[in-house]
């Protein structure tokens, strides 16, 4: 349960990014963020994982409240949120099945669950037979696919998904949302921000629209409602 | 459920065996990830550190031969041939009554010319005829303290009654004692100074390193990584990168030193100039630069890492 109230954004250079957001996503959804470039939409979801920390309002994610989150417990919000980036942000110089191992040994999981559970989610990205790779060995696609399974590999209640498939080919793309829609079966909460018209028509959910800082638009099984 | 196992690792703040394990492995693998910055970082440390050791070794030399001089002052009080028994009880109770004195010897006129006799050799043989009729004084040596107070406390010796003559090599030791003082103070600035510039030049180093690695501690903390969690095995890293800095300077001062040790020792024949054995100080040396390099590793990696930890 995500509840934003009256949440706002504010640059130090004075730039309004949100102004008085309200919003509320259920345990379970697959929610769709749309809007042109720079309207908010990664401010938004940014908000969620305290990359971006907001300057009015009250966020709350299964009942902690962000903004009054220290510094240091920030470590511990992330753990139990899996985050996807466009830009993939996996570490170079790791192997695939070492990016998603770190995730468990910050949390000092034991190694036999480590391996166990790593040995899962390249099973369910379908990845296995690279898990000796390092990143620059891989596709866009299967990079994308390591750094959705280790978003994952913590059991998190919620994944945050920003652009996942903005640098990817669109058949790669439609892989990625499969898993995506795979995880969300299994009662995780996906929200996502996106510019793919054809991904948000064709697999309906629940669409957020953003335009100059504000929802304007907040449909169930909607449309994306832009030009592609 | 979720937040209470957050927050039990948030009370629990020891760090699990396992992970401690973890660190270590991590830091030992990017000694060999990062190539030719690992070189780069240890070839800084070598540099360093070999200076450090050739002026360490000259530095405790040099504190030997003060100390040496220092202990080998003495005041020599020479009591009036005419005094007698009580006087010279007298004349011991008032040294004893200087607080500065660390030590007061009698030596009586018949054991003065004995060893008078005794440094003489054969040629002391003729001085038997003075058994009889002994012309020595009777004498008190004090030491001092601090040698630095020879000065004060002959002087007020010398003001006793009974007292015939107070003598303790005068401008000599006085000019020496200001240089042993001096040649101290200037030695530690002087190894501070090198260690504080090997600092400098291996932190810097290691931020190339750690800058180029910039970009993966941003990732590690977006996974949920704490800033100590990441801090660990850069200081790991830099604590091997010291140790292994160190070595070579630990052989070559040992080698130069067991060498110099061995073929100066006998052509150096002052009294007052001694070189310390190799046995003890090599393996202090050897100590003292692997302390510094793994210091100066640890302080120049950690210090470089801070600053890209707020993310």
């Amino acid at each position: 349960m995500i509840e934003m109230k009256d949440v706002s954004k504010t640059y130090p250079n004075g730039v309004s990014a949100l102004n008085e957001v309200n919003l509320s996503i259920e345990q379970g959804e697959f929610v769709y963020v749309v809007g042109p470039s720079g309207a908010g939409k990664s401010t938004l979801v940014g908000m969620m994982y305290r990359e971006e920390k907001a300057t009015g309002g009250s966020i709350s994610i299964n009942g902690v409240y962000l903004n009054k989150m220290k510094e240091r417990k920030i470590p511990h919000l992330r753990r139990d949120i899996g985050v996807v980036y466009q830009d993939f942000k996996l570490l170079p110089r790791l192997t695939v099945y070492e990016n998603i191992a770190f995730a468990l040994e910050v949390i000092e999981e034991t190694p036999k669950n480590i391996r166990r559970r790593v040995m899962e989610v390249l099973d369910l990205v379908n990845l296995k037979h690279k898990a000796r790779h390092i990143p620059d060995e891989l596709s866009g696609g299967e990079q994308q696919r390591v750094s959705i399974a280790r978003a994952i590999v913590n059991h998190p209640k919620t994944v945050i998904a920003d652009e996942p498939t903005g640098n990817l080919d669109p058949e790669t793309s439609w892989e990625i949302m499969r898993i995506f829609e795979e995880i969300n079966a299994r009662g995780t909460t996906v929200i996502m921000a996106t510019h793919s018209k054809d991904i948000v028509n064709t697999m309906k959910k629940r669409v957020i629209a953003v335009e100059n800082g504000r929802i304007v638009r907040d449909e169930h099984r909607g449309e994306y409602g832009y030009e592609a | 459920m979720v937040e209470l196992y957050a927050m039990s690792i948030e009370v629990n703040t020891v760090m699990k065996l396992r992970t401690v394990g973890r660190h270590i492995r991590e830091g030992g693998k990017n000694i060999y990830r990062n190539g030719w910055m690992t070189v780069a970082s240890i070839g800084a440390v070598t540099t360093t550190l070999l200076l450090v050791g050739i002026f360490v070794a000259l530095m405790l030399n040099l504190n030997q031969m003060a100390n040496n001089v220092e202990e080998d002052v003495e005041i020599r009080v020479l009591v009036d041939l005419t005094a007698q028994e009580e006087d010279i009880q007298k004349i011991e109770a008032k040294i004893r009554d200087i607080t500065e004195i660390s030590s007061l010897q009698f030596s009586s006129k018949e054991k003065e010319l004995e060893s008078l006799m005794e440094t003489m050799g054969e040629d002391g043989d003729q001085w038997e005829l003075f058994e009889q009729d002994n012309p020595l004084n009777d004498v008190f040596v004090v030491k001092t303290e601090d040698p630095i107070d020879t000065f004060d406390v002959a002087d007020e010796i010398a003001t006793f009654d009974n007292v015939d003559e107070v003598t303790y090599g005068q401008q000599v030791v006085e000019k020496l004692l200001k240089f042993t003082k001096y040649a101290r103070y200037i030695g530690i600035g002087l190894i501070a100074g090198l260690v504080f510039t090997a600092i400098f030049l291996i932190s810097n180093t290691i931020k190339l390193t750690i800058t180029a690695r910039s970009k993966e501690i941003g990732i590690m903390k977006l996974v949920g990584a704490t800033n100590s969690f990441i801090r660990w095995p850069f200081f790991i890293e830099g604590m091997l990168l010291g140790i292994l800095g160190s070595l070579i300077p630990i052989g070559v001062t040992l080698g130069a030193y067991y060498y110099v040790y061995n073929n100066l020792r006998e052509k150096i024949n002052f009294s007052f100039v001694e070189i310390i054995p190799f046995d003890p100080l090599a393996w202090q040396l050897a100590l003292i630069l692997l302390a510094i390099g793994a210091f100066i590793g640890v302080w120049g990696s950690v210090m470089s890492v801070r600053k890209f930890l707020k993310v």
